[in-house]
């Protein structure tokens, strides 16, 4: 007997977003979440990409979606321990709504939110309860969840039945992994970050950081903000606090022998840094994995009766543009569409659910996946490229900079010769950086400008032969 | 500022709903007598294992659990046996 026409594990956007797409396709929906209320432990950076969003509840702003700033400007700096370079982007067009579908959320609050509209919607959100097992019946087809919950307080009865069940249950995916779907999480693929709420005077952000309104700025640190290891750090302009943070993989902390909390402190430290952060009030510190498999060791996504949807299915771009929300709420739509598929043919085996990954597979999600599949080897490969690159911007950026006419010498005012910058500059690239380390990773940067979908590469570089 | 300290000071601004029971133990615990990187002891943002040399063995203080997992993943023999605590408890993300 089924309880439900289907399970949702996980009111994360994943799990939230396959939840409405279900119960506004007909189907009874009950939707489960171990915190005691949806977004509890959920966090990221973060911003949030609203074009998936849009689709499933175009008046999300109307329906006051809680967002705390949209992004009007993106800035990226690189760090050395004492310099940094800085280049942003701002367009009047973001202020306008859709607002370049950018937006910092805090997901606490967020999720709670998106999850009260599936509620609304008629999905049975029930929380505060942990799945830790699913239930098959005798040819192996999960046939529903066996739940845990404080005692004395199960609603759900130890046990609820559905013919299908959608896995949206997060970056640990311990169920995925002992439904023998993904191996162990290995530290190569599993970033962690690492991250602060601090809290402000409104006015001091938009001071700060030169926004007016409703504006929020994307700040991205490379380089020495993670001690030169793959990775970044973050800086994004909430309502009244800012979120701060640094991301780097498990298996280079491990390496470096660096504690997490110790790069946090060394970011949050740097010069560069330290005076955008002054005087707030620290109100949240909390850590998160991010599901980096990326395309080449994609987890599965299905088996008889059960679909797994967004970070549980590694579906997040291992690129500079972290795009892994949006890519959790495409999952989701795309898993529930499935699943109304499979109730009308009354399939819900892998041949019943085949839509799903056929879906998948003619996504953006898996095209972007594939586009930025060499991104994190080139960045392993090149590790000078984050650590010895901005140590050598940095050291061209204080030889062009500097103040310096060569005053002082015995030939008096006169008689002064500023330094020659041309092979001062020379120097730096030849010490610092080397011709043929520069070469060697400009031919892989090729690749990886690919990835940034400039293909045309090939043309490029022709066209640079023809009319240099 | 020692990193223990810095932890500590920032778990303080959380709001944390108290389990009854902690939700990660060690399956092997000779194992972590041979382990040379201690790597839950470094890698864990929480600072929720320490290792005892007076015990020999690790430390679990589960109430600073983040619940992010980074743990199970770095340890090299595997040997961490990580549940999600039991529902409505555990790490609450207010801003998250």
């Amino acid at each position: 007997m089924s309880d439900f026409d289907a399970i949702v594990v996980g009111a994360g956007p994943a799990g939230v977003s396959a939840a409405i797409t279900m119960v506004n396709g007909g189907l009874s929906v009950a939707l489960l979440e171990r915190g005691p209320y949806p977004g509890a432990k959920n966090l990221m950076g973060g911003v949030l990409y609203t074009d998936i969003l849009e689709t499933i509840l175009p008046d999300f702003r109307g329906l006051g979606a809680p967002l705390e700033r949209h992004v009007a400007e993106k800035r990226w700096s690189i760090l050395s321990p004492d310099t940094s370079t800085t280049v942003g982007f701002r367009s009047a067009k973001w202020d306008e709504v859709p607002n370049n579908h950018s937006y910092t959320v805090l997901r606490a609050r967020f999720d709670k939110w998106y999850a009260a509209q599936a509620e609304k919607l008629g999905v049975e959100l029930i929380c505060g309860v942990v799945v830790d097992e699913l239930l098959a019946d005798d040819m192996g087809r999960v046939i529903g969840v066996r739940t845990r919950v404080a005692e004395g307080e199960d609603p759900t009865q130890g046990e609820l039945h559905a013919p299908v069940v959608v896995l949206s249950e997060g970056a640990n995916a311990l169920l995925a992994e002992k439904e023998g779907l993904r191996t162990p999480l290995e530290t190569r693929d599993m970033a962690l970050s690492v991250k602060e709420v601090i809290k402000f005077d409104e006015e001091k952000i938009l001071d700060r950081f030169g926004l007016e309104g409703d504006q929020g700025v994307a700040w991205e640190f490379l380089g020495d903000a993670t001690k030169g290891l793959p990775g970044a750090g973050f800086i994004y302009t909430n309502r009244d606090t800012l979120s701060v943070g640094v991301v780097a993989y498990l298996d280079e902390l491990d390496e470096a022998g660096l504690s997490p909390v110790e790069l946090l402190n060394r970011f949050k430290d740097h010069p560069a840094v330290r005076p955008l952060l002054r005087g707030g009030e620290l109100v949240e510190y909390g850590a998160h994995m991010i599901p980096e498999t990326g395309f080449d060791r994609k987890p599965q996504v299905m088996k008889d009766g059960l679909l797994v949807v967004g970070d549980a299915a590694g579906l997040v771009s291992t690129s500079p543009k972290h795009e892994g929300s949006n890519f959790a709420m495409a999952s989701g739509v795309m898993a529930g569409e499935t699943v109304l598929e499979a109730r009308a043919k009354g399939d819900y085996t892998t041949i019943g659910l085949s839509g799903y990954s056929r879906r998948l597979g003619e996504s953006f999600v898996h095209a972007k996946m594939e586009q930025f599949r060499d991104w994190p080897k080139f960045l392993r490969d090149n590790p000078h490229m984050l650590a010895s690159w901005p140590s050598a911007l940095a050291a061209a950026g204080e030889a062009m900079l500097k103040v310096d006419n060569g005053i002082g010498g015995a030939d008096g005012i006169g008689g002064a010769k500023a330094p020659d910058l041309e092979s001062q500059l020379l120097d730096i690239f030849n010490r610092k950086i080397g011709l043929l380390p520069f070469a060697m990773t400009a031919i892989q940067l090729r690749g990886a400008l690919r990835a940034f979908g400039w293909g045309k590469t090939d043309k490029v570089v022709e066209y640079i032969a023809r009319n240099w | 500022m020692s990193d223990k300290l810095g932890i500590d000071e920032r778990l303080y601004a959380n709001e944390t709903r108290p389990a009854k029971e902690s939700h990660l133990s060690i399956a092997d615990a000779e194992k972590c007598l041979g382990c040379a990187g201690k790597q839950c002891t470094v890698v864990c943002p929480s600072g929720t294992y320490t290792w005892s040399d007076e015990g020999q063995r690790i430390v679990i203080s589960f109430e600073n659990c983040l619940e992010c997992g980074s743990c199970r993943a770095v340890c090299p023999f595997g040997v961490i046996t990580w549940r999600y605590p039991m529902g409505g408890a555990g790490i609450c993300y207010r801003y998250g």
